[in-house]
Parts: C-alpha cells; sequence; structure tokens
C-alpha cells in the first residue's frame, strides 16, 4: 500500500468518525416512531407505549413492535427481511429501512422536525 | 481468446463469493451494510485487463446473481451501488494517484454512498444518510482488505504464468 492509499483511509475513517462522534454528542432519546410510506409519514406513535400494529403498504406488510422504548420490525414478507434483522432503535434520527415496501420507520425526537435533520444530517 | 476464458472464468468466481458472502454472517444491525467480495475480481480484472472488460465482468455478475439467488428488486439497487463504485474506480486508476488497494478503497466507499442514494430515493426518505458514515468506515475497511487480496493474487498469477 502506498502513501496515498494511508491517506485515503485514514481521512476517510477520521472524517467518518468526526460525524460518528457528533451522533453521539447530539443524540438524544427518541419520543415519537413515524411510520413514512414512499416519503409520506402516514402514522405516528408514542415511544413509550408498547404496542405491535401490521403496517400493510402496496408492496407488503411488516409488523412493527414498540416495547420498553425500543422500536423493532419483528415480522416482514418482503424478500431479502432485512428491516427484520436490523437492530432496534430508539434514538432520535435512526430509522428502521424496507427498500423492497418502501418503508422507513423512523425515530424523532419532537414535533420540530428541524432539529432532528439538523442532527441526522 | 484466453481473455475470453479467464473473464469467463471471473465472471464465475464472483458469482461463487457472491453466493459465499450470502453463508457468511456478516451482519451488524446496519441496513446495507456487506463485504463485497465479488468486488474482489472486478478490481482484478480492470488492472488486468481495462475498465471495459471490468465493467462488462461487473454487470454480468450482478445480473446473473440477481437471476440465481436474488431478486429483481435487489438488481436495480446492487446496479447502483456497483456503477457508482465502478466508475470511481475506473477514474481513480487512471489519475494514477493510487495503488491498487486504494483504488479498491474509494471503490468500497463509493459503493455504499451510490446504494445509500438510490435508496434514499426508492423510499423518498433523506434520513437515511444517517447510517452513510457507517456505511463509510465499512466500505473502506472492506475495499482496504479486498484490494489487498486482490494485489496479491494479481502477484501469485503473475509469478506462475
Amino acid at each position: 500500500m502506498k502513501k496515498n492509499d494511508w491517506l485515503l483511509f485514514g481521512s476517510v475513517i477520521v472524517i467518518a468518525c468526526i460525524i460518528l462522534s457528533g451522533y453521539r454528542m447530539f443524540t438524544t432519546k427518541g419520543t415519537y416512531v413515524e411510520v413514512v410510506r414512499d416519503g409520506v409519514v402516514t402514522e405516528r406513535y408514542r415511544l413509550s407505549e408498547d404496542i405491535e400494529v401490521a403496517i400493510e403498504t402496496a408492496y407488503g406488510i411488516n409488523v412493527l413492535r414498540i416495547q420498553d422504548g425500543y422500536a423493532s420490525v419483528i415480522e416482514a414478507d418482503c424478500p431479502d427481511k432485512l428491516c427484520v434483522k436490523q437492530k432496534e432503535i430508539m434514538n432520535a434520527g435512526e430509522s428502521l429501512i424496507c427498500l423492497p415496501h418502501r418503508l422507513v420507520i423512523r425515530v424523532i425526537g419532537s414535533e420540530k422536525e428541524t432539529e432532528i435533520d439538523a442532527v441526522a444530517g | 481468446m484466453k481473455k475470453t476464458a479467464y473473464m469467463g472464468l471471473a465472471v464465475a468466481a464472483a458469482l461463487i463469493l457472491s453466493y459465499i458472502e450470502m453463508l457468511i454472517p456478516f451482519y451488524f444491525g446496519i441496513p446495507g451494510m456487506k463485504l463485497g467480495l465479488p468486488n474482489l475480481l472486478v478490481v482484478m480484472i480492470l488492472y488486468l485487463y481495462g475498465w471495459k472488460e471490468a465493467l462488462a465482468v461487473n454487470v454480468l455478475r450482478i445480473v446473473l446473481n440477481a437471476f440465481l439467488f436474488g431478486n429483481m428488486y435487489g438488481l436495480f439497487y446492487s446496479l447502483a451501488g456497483a456503477f457508482c463504485s465502478f466508475f470511481i474506480m475506473a477514474f481513480c486508476k487512471k489519475i494514477k494517484v493510487l495503488s491498487m488497494t486504494g483504488v479498491s478503497i474509494a471503490g468500497g466507499v463509493f459503493h455504499n454512498v451510490g446504494q445509500c442514494i438510490v435508496a434514499a430515493f426508492v423510499v423518498n426518505t433523506v434520513q437515511i444518510f444517517y447510517y452513510l458514515p457507517f456505511l463509510v468506515v465499512a466500505g473502506a475497511v472492506t475495499g482496504l482488505l479486498l484490494g489487498t487480496a486482490a494485489k496479491e493474487v494479481i502477484k501469485k498469477m503473475k509469478r506462475e504464468t
């Protein structure tokens, strides 16, 4: 490996780590879980209330579970099941993503959208 | 003729690596994180023959992989990542600032950037970029490992012929 390769590798890692430590610093516990279908927010649940709902889209079904302040997808009929394998989420900015169903389930901190976008971006 | 045979071999090897990748549980709960083993062959062909040959191998292995093990929705998604990564690699090789490992690192990083962009378009949500830093680190690390492996394999091949 040449010097330039290390430079590239090092700078990529450093930049990513700076952003990630930014996440650490500004991470806030989420209060709401939003269901986003094809870019449109359709439902909103409180993270503090335990529920289990089936989310039906034109492409299939995902079952969302909120328990003890964590949200996760416990069941889905998509081909890759990546949303089920994803870790449960609880912090503002984190999301569960099901690409085949064009579905995003995201955690938001408060009503103020702009604040969250600043943290996520 | 020899070249055609070698490229066929490369596509076959890339497909086997795609299959092996499916068997390895490499999952840290981050959506879209992948080892990218088949990229080993793409990097090798890029250096052994050139960008046209590497692009052909790349497209063939993705399309065949989708038909053999995957699904059609995954096809466009992988193609996007692969094209993004491929053009960056071809460009980095051309400007000659990086060695094979560096080119592979750039490819790994941009594979994930490309997939993230397509994913954001598919679900119509920019919040997906939250995971980009994780994916970029993963891409850099796997790119480093695969680039090193590609270099060693090419060294061995040249010694034996």
